[in-house]
């Protein structure tokens, strides 16, 4: 069988910024660019992208079902709902109890008040396992535990939209993000789907989440900077709260429903080592050079700004791309989405696409370009583990 | 359309050359198989941690790995490593490395009370809470603790030690994750894009707080008196399922490259099938329209009908609804011969391994097939009328098995049905 063409047919976005396709263009794409809107003092001294104002009825507009999730789980069952409705398929039955679901995803949210006030009772006891049962048992809520459920994210997105082909939760920081679009593409290129709704979302605006990240010191601390800007402050991440979820579809199944396009996915690479220079660096040469990379293209990065990880990223896209590459680091405007960061590199390379332009620089570091670029490298290199590129292009 | 290495829609077929399992039952194929064909529980009382205030205190814990410290992630991770040697050995894959990706059903992982408690000791005059931990963390790095709590990290360990090909994918559809990293290995062959894949799958997550999770959503049994009683599927007093603990690995080849290397083949797998359930978060649509969609679909994807299904691996978790829904669905789709077809769930013994359930009930298919013998549903004493199976009650059954249908679903709607066989027709 033929290569399927991978057309992005619908983009859901939810940042800082605000919510839309459409309005993140408007935004970010402005020029010179925005601002970035960041919250250096509620998690101090870490700087989080915060949640905009949301009005979840919108997308889930059943209270009970909104009931069941925290924030994690609204943000990308929400997301969702405004990629099927910019694909021009939500509500339509026939299409979304056939489309498949691939969803990016970390563990949902703890309560925090209950860890808390544990952790205080455990100060005064030697039987800390027994507290664990007296406590767990009378203060942990059912719901909660399906909050929490990776692939329930999934479920709310089936249960709210009727997405009911197959469905299938991947997981694992920047990489669960790789590897949904990745396998959503080779899916499609082979003809194993024929229109698929992948992404993801990440709630930055949670402790125990920073917690995780801070153990191993990949956390930015102090005053909020550009990711070029923070190599000099010893770098690190600033996550950010963002959902990003694209519906992909085969060019034929595309053409067939008369849908818009924004642009083709022309290809995805990605792998996996350990972060000694040499080898990292090989391995990205190695991907760069599948998708084709050249001068002329730009780039849509989602450098997390841990140190060694941007400079090797940065670096072998100069050695490819030419040293006056164009290259925009969404995650200065919006933060690291974890999870969701490949997707919405994704989004915004389409949306750049479709619209016939491309970002002004995020930072002053960042250079001019000299043209519009057709074609758009997309970059998620995780902060630990997991390395991806894609390939955005002009249908 | 089919030639010597393809199938019934021309696509590469896809076998079974290794396969390795670790459950409550012992380590390995041997030790589990002996045990299952024995009619032998690995379910006990807990004693990991203590179970007092809590509705049960039964589960299949793992609990003969050796590990740097109890963990859900240090026992999942052990258990993968044993599961996914065994199994690549097994293949003639153990020195070289395998030329393909893994494909990794994670158990759910994250800070554990003990790290918590850890953390609170480091920074002893803070107020307790997570202001106090991040303090903690800002002042020393805590590089072995960050790792293994993050959600890809037994997938890239595995694959780093394993040497599989590329970025590994570590996914969860829940209770069917196993049959869903299978399916994913039996894409990506179907694809061309491996002649194999490594596909595994471990849960060691039975901590205190997974267990009251489960218990406060009603869904296991507390028949704790008799802790290798109280898997009872298809009985009418089954009242819960029991949280168990295990692994499985399994290396799938397109048939044309195992020939071609002369690798042994221990079987096939013939279909796919999935479907997503939007009805509830943890409840099945009551008319099983997912459910019987996805076996309708695995059949069809395999190209073969119901009448050539002889032994069905059930999903059989003895939740009063599971067992209900399972044997509704497979009526609508059998018709009255369902009640001809030998059905088993290997759950009586093992317990329900969560995130591994279809990987592992996976291995114990191929080897219902390769020894000629259908593992039992023990604890079968009082029938429930309301489910007329074949249950191979209490006592293993030599029989020979061609074709079987393995069941599996999840929290969140998930849906997966495999079509394993025997050998290539």
């Amino acid at each position: 069988m033929a290569k399927q063409d991978v057309w992005v047919t619908g983009i859901g976005l939810v940042s800082c910024f605000g919510e839309g396709a459409e309005h993140h263009w408007q935004t970010l794409g402005a020029n010179p660019a925005p601002a970035p809107i960041v919250d250096c003092e509620t998690y101090k001294p870490y700087c989080v992208h915060p949640i905009p104002e949301m009005d979840w009825s919108k997308q889930i507009p059943r209270r009970g079902d909104q009931r069941q999730m925290e924030n994690w789980q609204r943000l990308g069952t929400y997301t969702a709902g405004l990629a099927l409705e910019d694909a021009g398929i939500k509500e339509n039955e026939e299409l979304v109890s056939t489309m498949d679901l691939v969803v990016a995803a970390g563990g949902g949210e703890r309560d925090l008040e209950v860890d808390a006030s544990i952790m205080a009772d455990s100060l005064n006891r030697n039987d800390r396992d027994q507290l664990l049962n007296d406590r767990l048992t009378v203060d942990l809520r059912p719901t909660l535990f399906l909050a929490q459920l990776s692939n329930l994210m999934a479920g709310n997105i089936s249960i709210v939209h009727k997405v009911t082909g197959s469905s299938r939760t991947y997981m694992g920081e920047e990489s669960a993000g790789i590897t949904s679009v990745e396998n959503a593409f080779k899916r499609i290129s082979a003809g194993q789907s024929t229109h698929l709704l992948v992404g993801g979302a990440f709630n930055a605006e949670r402790p125990d989440l920073l917690l995780s990240m801070e153990l191993g010191n990949f956390v930015y601390r102090g005053e909020a900077k550009p990711i070029l800007a923070r190599q000099e402050s010893g770098g690190g991440m600033i996550t950010g709260t963002a959902g990003a979820f694209l519906v992909l579809e085969s060019a034929d199944h595309a053409k067939s429903r008369g849908a818009k396009a924004y642009a083709k996915l022309s290809g995805v690479g990605s792998d996996l080592g350990t972060r000694e220079d040499a080898q990292t660096n090989a391995r990205m040469d190695a991907i760069l050079e599948g998708l084709g990379a050249k001068p002329g293209m730009g780039v849509i990065s989602g450098a997390s700004g841990c140190i060694q990880t941007t400079k090797l990223e940065y670096d072998t896209l100069y050695r490819h791309l030419g040293d006056d590459a164009a290259i925009r680091a969404f995650t200065t405007m919006i933060g690291n989405p974890v999870e969701a960061n490949f997707p919405t590199g994704i989004a915004l390379a389409a949306l750049a696409i479709h619209n016939q332009g491309f970002y002004a620089p995020f930072e002053e570091a960042e250079n001019e370009s000299s043209s519009t670029p057709e074609e758009i490298l997309v970059s998620a290199i995780g902060h630990y583990r997991g390395e991806g590129f894609g390939l955005i292009e002009k249908i | 359309m089919s030639g010597k290495f393809t199938d019934h829609l021309g696509r590469p077929i896809v076998v079974v050359t290794g396969m390795g399992v670790v459950t409550s039952l012992g380590k390995g194929k041997e030790e589990n198989w002996d045990a299952l064909t024995s009619g032998r529980s690995g379910i006990h009382q807990i004693n990991r941690f203590p179970t007092e205030g809590i509705n049960t205190t039964i589960a299949g814990t793992v609990d003969f790995m050796e590990t740097d410290e109890v963990s859900a992630p240090e026992i999942s991770y052990a258990m993968a490593e044993s599961t996914s040697g065994e199994a690549l050995e097994q293949a003639g894959f153990g020195t070289g490395g395998i030329p393909g990706p893994l494909f990794f059903a994670a158990p759910p992982v994250e800070l554990e009370w003990q790290h918590r408690f850890q953390l609170m000791s480091e920074n002893i005059k803070a107020e307790p809470g997570y202001e106090q931990l991040l303090a903690a963390a800002r002042a020393n790095k805590h590089e072995r603790m960050h790792q293994i709590i993050q959600l890809g990290t037994i997938a890239y360990r595995i694959a780093e030690k394993f040497g599989t090909k590329g970025l590994p994918i570590s996914l969860s559809t829940a209770c069917a994750s196993g049959a869903t990293a299978l399916q994913q290995g039996v894409e990506a062959i179907r694809r061309g894009d491996a002649e194999a894949t490594l596909c595994a799958a471990s849960d060691g997550s039975v901590t205190a707080e997974g267990l009251i999770r489960f218990s406060l959503l009603s869904a296991l049994t507390t028949q704790n008196e008799a802790p290798e009683k109280a898997s009872k599927p298809f009985s009418k007093d089954r009242d819960g399922f029991v949280m168990s603990e295990g692994s499985a690995a399994l290396v799938l080849e397109s048939y044309e490259h195992a020939a071609a290397r002369g690798a042994k083949i221990l079987g096939v797998i013939q279909g796919v099938g999935e479907k997503a359930d939007s009805f509830h978060r943890t409840r099945s649509s009551p008319d099983g329209a997912p459910v019987i969609t996805a076996i309708k679909q695995g059949l069809e994807d395999a190209g073969v009908t119901s009448s050539d299904i002889n032994y069905i691996n059930a999903h059989g978790t003895s939740t009063p609804e599971n067992d209900r829904m399972e044997y509704n669905s497979l009526k609508a789709v059998f018709g009255e011969d369902i009640h001809q077809i030998p059905i088993s769930s290997n759950k009586s013994m093992i317990g329900h391994t969560l995130t591994a359930g279809g990987a592992v009930e996976a291995v114990f298919s191929f080897l219902t097939m390769s020894e000629g013998v259908i593992p039992p549903t023990i604890n079968y004493d009082n029938p429930d009328p309301d489910i007329p199976l074949d249950v191979v009650p209490n006592v293993k059954r030599a029989a020979s098995v061609d074709s079987i249908l393995s069941n599996s679903f999840g929290f969140g709607g998930q849906n997966a049905c495999l079509v394993l066989g025997s050998r290539v027709n």
